[in-house]
């Protein structure tokens, strides 16, 4: 049975203050914020982080015409909130077609971000040109072996970021390949089963929609390592758009781009850009704002769009 | 000259022009229009390409999404092509290549030269 009940459900309405509106479908907990940051108690050992994800820098079309511009303005939204995100998560596709230039915009852009630290994860518009060497020649310092994948720990909750875009295959799924699932039941086999964990990787680590693309095919293997812990919260872009689904104690969550929506699965012909008014658009893109309280579960996950 | 004999005349003359006129297309389209694979919503069009060997093939990605053009046997591969891009590659020797998309792999297209 699901963790989150209607017991559940109302102390995370308890805690999570006002200007967040809690939705309960399905039994899928859900909030949406749109004025300023979640209510994370900072005195009391909590911390708020901010997940961007797919800033797509180079991207030139209908969908939006400047994704540099829209980069920026998110970061400005990051930079209005209080208390201050301890660190941001970038989920992957900082560039869109990894052009001459693309990553140092991103760089320059996100270097004006007001947190301790900002973590990486590639996805595949990072590294399909070059197999990840300028992506890891960038983000791989401090990862395991220089591969890209972590794990870091910030006020006993464990981060792990894993790397899903370096052994496309077959359909186009996301693969974490062994060596790498082996390290992360080796990462994760030490910790009490009390510990939240956050998993955050590019492709999301459920079947999502496979006919695009839009899966890990050996995710199940990950997951598997993770069941025994009482809260696990899994962040992933690509999909540009915002789902969420929670199976026993893991909770999953795509983000918003930075840059542009993307269709619903299987609603369009094909997952590109979709083209919508401008003022529309502004409601489909932006960012995911964290909260952890301790004691208290789940993570409250908070989508801000820039419309 | 009666009727009927300048009615089959003319006929015979449209017949004529029509005739010359369908060789013209035929052989501008020869000369002019270079095999080309339309990329389009994901999709390599068509999927599957047969020319004689020596062709050389042109593939336009109309996507504002970028794709590749890529061998799966690593034969030949294009950068990532984006917003009206295009990749040409020359078919010396027959046989079937298999290409696809690095970045979206379900997207699969297939060369025959003969």
């Amino acid at each position: 049975m699901d963790r989150i009940d209607r017991r559940g459900f109302l102390e995370c309405m308890a805690w999570a203050g006002t200007g967040v509106v809690w939705t309960a479908a399905g039994g899928v907990l859900s909030s949406r914020l749109i004025t300023e940051a979640s209510a994370a108690d900072a005195a009391a050992g909590g911390f708020t982080f901010v997940q961007i994800s797919d800033t797509h820098i180079g991207f030139k079309g209908e969908a939006n015409k400047d994704a540099t511009a829209t980069l920026q303005q998110v970061v400005d939204r990051v930079n209005g909130l209080r208390p201050a995100p301890a660190f941001v998560l970038h989920t992957g596709d900082q560039t869109h077609g990894q052009k001459a230039g693309a990553f140092d915009t991103v760089a320059e852009i996100l270097k004006t971000v007001k947190t301790e630290r900002i973590f990486y994860v590639p996805g595949e518009h990072d590294v399909f040109l070059d197999g990840g060497t300028e992506y890891l020649a960038r983000y791989g310092k401090g990862t395991v072996g220089g591969r890209g994948w972590q794990s870091f720990d910030y006020k006993g909750t464990h981060f792990v970021g894993l790397v899903n875009v370096l052994k496309y295959k077959g359909e186009g799924m996301g693969s974490l390949g062994d060596e790498q699932l082996a390290w992360l039941e080796k990462d994760v086999a030490p910790l009490s089963s009390s510990t939240p964990i956050v998993v955050f990787s590019h492709v999301p680590l459920w079947a999502v929609y496979p006919q695009w693309g839009w899966t890990t095919e050996d995710a199940e293997r990950a997951l598997a390592s993770l069941r025994r812990f009482g809260s696990t919260t899994v962040l992933n872009g690509h999909i540009h758009q915002v789902l969420r689904k929670v199976e026993g104690n893991i909770s999953f969550h795509t983000a918003l781009s930075t840059a542009f929506p993307q269709p619903a699965p299987g609603s369009a012909p094909a997952p590109g850009p979709m083209k919508i008014p401008e003022e529309q658009a502004r409601r489909m893109i932006g960012v995911t704002d964290v909260a952890y309280v301790p004691g208290k579960h789940p993570l409250a996950v908070v989508d801000s769009t820039l419309g | 000259m009666k009727e009927g004999t300048r009615a089959r005349a003319w006929y015979g003359r449209a017949l004529a022009v029509v005739g010359v006129m369908t060789l013209l297309i035929g052989v501008h389209a020869l000369a002019a229009t270079p095999p080309r694979i339309e990329i389009k919503e994901f999709k390599y069009g068509p999927p599957t390409l047969s020319v004689p060997a020596g062709t050389t093939l042109t593939w336009v990605n109309h996507d504002e999404e970028p794709h590749t053009v890529t061998s799966a046997t690593g034969a030949f591969g294009s950068a990532g092509l984006v917003n009206d891009d295009t990749f040409a590659q020359t078919f010396t020797k027959p046989g079937t290549y298999q290409y696809f998309c690095k970045i979206h792999p379900f997207m699969k297209g297939t060369v025959v030269v003969k």
